[in-house]
């Protein structure tokens, strides 16, 4: 029907009509490109996690059928979920894409990271090994999978979002960003951290993953699990994570809603077991994403802005 | 129409997305309005609303404020100002809406022209009882420079004024009056209570006289796809896609920027001059028949031509301008004032070009609207008339008839940052 189509102005009644994940989806591929054609040496962060999944196969539209013009790393913490890894290393060598992992425990080894002890959460460290990392590969860009309807302090995050030779992040010194013109520029030693999908939010998240019909982790959705009522989040008994005194553990039906270091990461109860599932229950929640399930952005007010002035994702 | 249709189907009442900008202050009630779209929607969650509650206490204040919920940052927090431009979300089942909620105060120009250059909508928020302000003024002219199309009038606080429909038609006068020389679009006016709720999200009982659309109904129905699919193919290329020794395909990947694209239809390479035909549109494994205006494709073309980034495909019909020195009015956005010195990096669709100051022609005080002569310099926050000469030529349209490639930023050579923005005029005979 198309090829009659000279003119756009006959064609406006039967032009196809594009869904708010088709906007959300090319605004993606479009900020990719601008990436691998501006920076020199990017690299995209691939933790197995939904919203880094999203990441992937935004990478793909973007570029196939060509390879990915930039690896992936993953900081790991050594408090990962096992599901979580298998899927990393699964989802890369399926892509045929280059994976790089660089460990937190490698950089205690170091002694460039000191904590107080065996148990306490490693999230913050991260930081660390992962500006070790950037600094080991020279790299210029690194591609998040942070979304701003994740927290406050990402609500007012750039899509280009500079970093000085510390690593560190000036919010109250941005660069401008209007319509889709983005300043990659940085010198040497500075880089840029790229979030091409700050504008989805969790339902969009899900409903991509429906739409494209993505594997995640099966940890995402509804499992039997030894889980501990604490502060009122559910804290998965773990080697990391045991109970505390008096602390009773029960057997709950629960999924993750986000998936990071053991030692911080809580799921929810629910018995959803498909994405559309996932979905109807996103759709009624009265709790946001980090607050129901994350016990470290619970500290302060701005304990993510402060680790994201430290280097962190 | 294979995956297109496939698509069109499962997604009949989603019609894309919707970004505005809400202008106005904390007075007007534009924090009140964005928390009751934003509940009213369903898109506050209840560990923000206990986050915002304890943040308010800490203040020394009793009222829940609502402000706090954009108030993302912690110096923001501290000094009790909004410092940045806050993105915030909601959807119905119709679309998604992004809203761009900017500062009231401090730097308030930059942050406006930055919130209003990605919106499609702005809601101009009036307090009932006080009318058309300055303040409103300098809102209106910005959202009109910046090209967004479409203006609602918020026509708040209904209820301190007793609903009078009196009140709200002096006011849509008053309006009308200033904003005949600018040459707006469409402009809506919608009365409402954002604190009660009237006519937000809900019609609300206050104001029966009123018939048409509340806020949230005319948010809906602004059809913005159709707009750039009307103007003619700007499809500017990010990257030449070469996997490499194992196949010949040689794609050309970038955003149609507007018009719509079919398989077979001529188009024009710039800067090289020459002419080709699509002979595929591809996505990922998909070949579609036809891109529209927002779609980010890879394009095949029928002839092997030297094309790479920073190059661009239009329509042969209605080609853009190709320009080494251009017009523009640009807003200084950097604390440094602007000398004629400097030399810049100048970014347009995915083209970086060497570019100085040619002329500085005057300058435009955004209360009175008003051209002033040309200053020596310019300061933060300042809207002028500038010419640009270029190491390279651009290929232009008017900012009023093509945002994407009528727009452009500086980028200061030394320090690499975005020191201005700018909107491209062509004379009005040549367009």
């Amino acid at each position: 029907m198309s090829a009659v189509l000279k003119r756009p102005i006959n064609a406006s009644k039967t032009l196809p009509v594009r869904s708010h994940l088709d906007w959300l989806e090319s605004e993606a591929i479009f900020i990719l490109r601008e990436l691998a054609g501006e920076c020199a040496n990017p690299v995209l962060f691939f933790s197995g996690g939904k919203d880094s999944i999203i990441l992937l196969r935004l990478a793909e539209k973007a570029f196939r059928p060509a390879r990915f013009p930039f690896p992936l790393l993953h900081i790991d913490t050594g408090h990962n979920f096992k599901e979580v890894i298998d899927f990393r290393d699964f989802r890369a060598a399926e892509l045929g894409e280059r994976l790089l992992v660089r460990s937190v425990e490698d950089s205690m080894k170091r002694g460039t990271v000191r904590l107080r002890s065996e148990l306490e959460s490693r999230n913050a460290a991260q930081s660390v090994t992962l500006l070790e990392a950037i600094g080991e590969f020279g790299f210029d860009a690194a591609i998040g999978g942070a979304r701003r309807d994740e927290e406050k302090a990402r609500a007012k995050e750039r899509v280009f979002s500079f970093r000085d030779e510390f690593g560190q992040w000036d919010p109250k010194n941005q660069r401008p960003e209007l319509w889709s013109l983005y300043n990659t520029r940085v010198h040497k030693g500075e880089h840029m951290r790229v979030f091409p999908i700050s504008n989805w939010t969790e339902m969009d998240v899900w409903q991509y993953i429906e739409r494209e019909k993505l594997a995640v982790p099966d940890i995402y959705y509804a499992h039997q699990r030894q889980v501990i009522r604490r502060k009122g989040l559910l804290v998965p008994v773990t080697p990391l994570t045991p109970p505390l005194p008096g602390e009773t553990i029960e057997e709950a039906t629960v999924r993750f809603r986000t998936v990071g270091d053991i030692t911080c990461t809580c799921p929810v109860e629910s018995t959803a077991a498909t994405p559309a599932e996932i979905i109807a229950e996103t759709a009624v929640t009265t709790i946001t994403e980090r607050g129901a399930t994350r016990m470290d952005d619970q500290t302060s007010e701005a304990s993510m802005e402060r680790r994201k002035k430290e280097g962190y994702f | 129409m294979s995956a297109i249709g496939k698509r069109e189907l499962t997604a009949v009442a989603d019609t894309g997305v919707l970004r505005f900008i809400t202008a106005g202050s904390v007075d007007d009630g534009k924090s009140t309005l964005i928390g009751r779209l934003l509940h009213d929607t369903r898109a506050i969650f209840e560990d923000q609303l206990a986050a915002v509650q304890r943040a308010t206490w800490k203040r020394g204040q009793d009222e829940l404020d609502l402000s706090l919920l954009t108030d993302g940052l912690e110096a923001e927090r501290e000094q009790g100002i909004t410092i940045d431009v806050a993105y915030r979300y909601f959807a119905t089942p119709r679309r998604k809406f992004i809203i761009a909620d900017t500062p009231g105060h401090e730097q308030y120009t930059r942050n406006m022209v930055t919130g209003a250059s990605t919106a499609d909508a702005a809601i101009i928020l009036i307090d009932a009882r006080k009318g058309v302000l300055t303040q409103t003024r300098r809102h209106t002219y910005i959202a009109h420079l910046l090209g967004v199309r479409h203006i609602i009038v918020a026509i708040n606080k209904m209820d301190l004024v007793d609903f009078d429909e009196a009140v709200f038609n002096r006011i849509r006068t008053e309006f009308l009056e200033f904003s005949q020389s600018l040459n707006l679009g469409e402009v809506r006016f919608i009365p409402m209570s954002a604190l009660r709720g009237d006519q937000v999200v809900e019609p609300g009982l206050g104001l029966p006289w009123y018939q048409g659309p509340t806020l949230l109904a005319a948010l809906e129905v602004i059809n913005v796809q159709k707009e750039a699919g009307l103007l003619p193919v700007r499809y500017p290329v990010q990257l030449v896609v070469r996997p490499g020794t194992s196949t010949d395909f040689r794609g050309y990947a970038g955003k149609l920027v507007s018009g719509v694209l079919s398989v077979g239809d001529e188009l024009l390479v710039l800067p090289s001059n020459r002419t080709s035909k699509v002979r595929e549109i591809v996505f990922l494994n998909q070949i579609l028949d036809v891109a529209v205006a927002g779609d980010s494709v890879t394009v095949v073309l029928e002839d092997e031509i030297d094309i790479s980034r920073g190059d661009m495909l239009c329509d042969p019909a209605a080609p853009p301008q190709v320009l080494k020195s251009i017009s523009a009015r640009i807003c200084w956005m950097s604390e440094q004032p602007l000398s004629m010195a400097n030399r810049f990096v100048l970014k347009h669709t995915s083209r970086s070009v060497k570019a100085k100051i040619g002329t500085l022609v005057d300058r435009i005080d955004i209360n009175t609207l008003q051209h002033e002569p040309a200053p020596k310099e310019l300061a933060m926050n300042d809207i002028a008339r500038v010419t640009l000469s270029l190491a390279q030529p651009l290929f232009v349209d008017a900012y009023d008839v093509n945002r994407e490639t009528g727009s452009f930023i500086l980028i200061d050579e030394a320090s690499n940052h975005t020191v201005a923005v700018g909107m491209i005029e062509l004379p009005a005979a040549k367009a």
